[in-house]
């Protein structure tokens, strides 16, 4: 039977508020990082891409090592956020939304840039020529008709977010009620004998969310290329 | 309007190396495909930065690659119509046209809204989605679009050759009305023959990344040299009239400097002055007044240049009251008339093999 208890209960609110942030932080990076790949030819272009998809590539027990050792408390970058504005990120929730969101970015940023490559160039040229400065061009044409791509990207990058386990444990740890993920809390109810419930629980949620998620980004891509090509 | 053009630039295997300039009316950039047309569109529109050159509308200079200018294309006021249609599928075609009206440029010559749908005839079209229409009423949307961003200058580049015949007969007199109707200045890049020679006032002919010839449409058809751009098929002169009357056996009655000439039925109110293009292969040449012949059009005048081809041809120029025709007919038949410049002839020309596409409004 299900089981939802307090620990379990906290595990599933935290995934999905750690996995709508991550989406949502990296959904515009992203889009930004897709256009200057696919539009722009710039120095550097190369070494940008191989870093974009860095996360996809090296173990997440390496990233997550990766993070701790920048933004943990003795890292550079952890160190002046802790200093200067006082907040600390290593072990906390707003820790584990960084990690899921570079950990989603990379297959974020390949779902608009295929998008972004199906656009004839053209179209934006005719947009210039009729008058519109580039940034109105980018929001006026590329967006829209990138935006099924969009969707699509931020689907999933939201499952992978949600899913995040190997990096989030080694930069915030597996604390319950603070930063105990679903995937993370799967991971310690399994190490504690008695507990099969609650990792059954939860296992039987993440389909659920998944599942979701999965069929809205297809009726969203629907209605939204739909809508493109007006019936 | 002047438009001035001086661009220079090396692909791998082709030179670009060209330079003309454009006024008001209608200037056709001819040549065939792999010309350098495109590109010389593309560095005018701002899409192409050549590696030498010098751009300048009217007084302003685009591009100069000397003066370290290259201004970006949304600063250019230079409508462009594509090749293919680039109707931005995400908007209604009023969407495309208010698009332009939004972010074109307000002022000067504003173009009128309800003229410019009726010339081009989209005015039923506004609340379509681009994807629902013909491939000629995209176009005509497209056009309509370009000019309600009040461009000083309009490159429409091969506008019609993604069109099947058909569509482009369709679209034609559009652009025909448009020439007629718009102050703004067209800049017509293709290499079909018989649009330029319905359309265009000037004609820059290049070949192979440069210029060869440049001149009015009239003189431009009319240079037996220019034979070899146009095609041995497509050669002929252009040949002004005046609608005079349509006659009861079917037939229309034109007045031309060189006497009557009568075709097959036009589509034309009497006083309209047409250009018709002769096409040189279905032209006969004679020395004395034929009689008892079927052809109609029979035009005295006097030759004023001879052109051998490479094969068993010549092309034969006939002067006659300021007009032009081009006759193409054997090195036999030059040898045996004993044609030579300044001869007397008569050029004698089949009304049936006037096509209706071969004729524009003058």
């Amino acid at each position: 039977m299900l089981y939802f208890g307090e620990q379990e209960l906290a595990a599933i609110l935290l995934s999905l508020k750690v996995a709508i942030w991550a989406t949502f932080l990296s959904l515009p990076f992203a889009v930004w990082v897709a256009f200057l790949l696919v539009r722009r030819r710039f120095w550097g272009r190369e070494i940008l891409n191989a870093l974009v998809h860095l996360p996809l590539i090296l173990p997440p027990v390496v990233t997550g090592y990766l993070l701790l050792m920048f933004f943990g408390r003795a890292g550079f970058a952890g160190q002046i956020l802790n200093d200067y504005f006082g907040i600390t990120i290593a072990f906390q929730w707003t820790g584990a939304v960084l990690a899921a969101a570079i950990m989603a970015f990379p297959l974020v940023v390949r779902a608009v840039r295929l998008s972004i490559e199906q656009i004839n160039p053209d179209l934006e040229h005719a947009a210039l020529t009729l008058g519109a400065r580039p940034i109105a061009v980018f929001f006026t044409i590329t967006l829209p008709m990138a935006l099924p791509g969009i969707v699509v990207g931020a689907i999933l990058g939201f499952a992978k977010a949600l899913g995040e386990f190997g990096a989030t444990i080694t930069f915030v740890g597996n604390i319950p009620n603070q930063t105990q993920t679903i995937p993370s809390a799967i991971y310690g109810f399994l190490q504690m004998p008695g507990k099969d419930q609650g990792a059954l629980t939860l296992v039987f949620v993440s389909i659920v969310i998944s599942v979701t998620a999965l069929l809205l980004s297809e009726w969203l891509a629907r209605r939204v290329q739909r809508r493109m090509h007006g019936q | 309007m002047t438009l001035s053009v001086s661009i220079r630039h090396q692909f791998s295997g082709f030179n670009l190396d060209i330079m003309f300039s454009a006024g008001s009316g209608v200037t056709a950039l001819f040549g065939r495909s792999g010309a350098g047309k495109s590109t010389i569109a593309q560095a005018i529109s701002g899409a192409f930065a050549p590696k030498e050159g010098h751009i300048a509308l009217n007084e302003e200079v685009l591009f100069s690659s000397d003066q370290r200018v290259n201004r970006p294309a949304h600063r250019r006021g230079i409508g462009y119509v594509f090749q293919q249609d680039l109707l931005f599928p995400h908007f209604s075609v009023q969407g495309n046209l208010e698009y332009a009206q939004r972010y074109g440029r307000s002022g000067t010559g504003e173009t009128n809204l309800s003229e410019l749908l009726d010339i081009l005839g989209i005015n039923h079209l506004l609340h379509r989605r681009p994807v629902g229409l013909s491939g000629g009423e995209r176009q005509r949307v497209a056009i309509a679009r370009a000019l309600l961003s009040n461009p000083s200058l309009l490159v429409m580049d091969e506008p019609l050759s993604a069109l099947d015949d058909p569509r482009k007969a369709e679209i034609l007199p559009y652009i025909e009305r448009l020439r007629d109707h718009s102050k703004v200045p067209i800049l017509y890049i293709s290499h079909s023959v018989s649009e330029i020679a319905r359309l265009a006032d000037q004609v820059v002919t290049i070949d192979s990344g440069r210029v060869i010839k440049t001149g009015s449409a009239t003189d431009v058809f009319a240079d037996p040299n220019i034979v070899p751009q146009l095609g041995l098929q497509s050669a002929g002169a252009l040949l002004t009239a005046t609608i005079e009357k349509h006659e009861d056996d079917g037939l229309t009655k034109l007045q031309s400097a060189s006497g009557p000439i009568y075709l097959p039925r036009l589509d034309a109110e009497i006083g309209q002055t047409v250009r018709v293009r002769v096409l040189a292969q279905d032209v006969m040449l004679s020395t004395v007044q034929p009689e008892n012949i079927s052809a109609l059009n029979v035009i005295q005048g006097r030759v004023s240049a001879i052109k051998f081809g490479r094969g068993p041809g010549a092309i034969i120029s006939v002067e006659s009251a300021g007009n032009t025709i081009l006759a193409r007919v054997t090195r036999r038949s030059v040898q045996a008339l004993d044609l030579e410049i300044g001869s007397s002839c008569f050029a004698i020309i089949k009304s049936v093999s006037v096509a209706p596409n071969q004729i524009g409004r003058g």
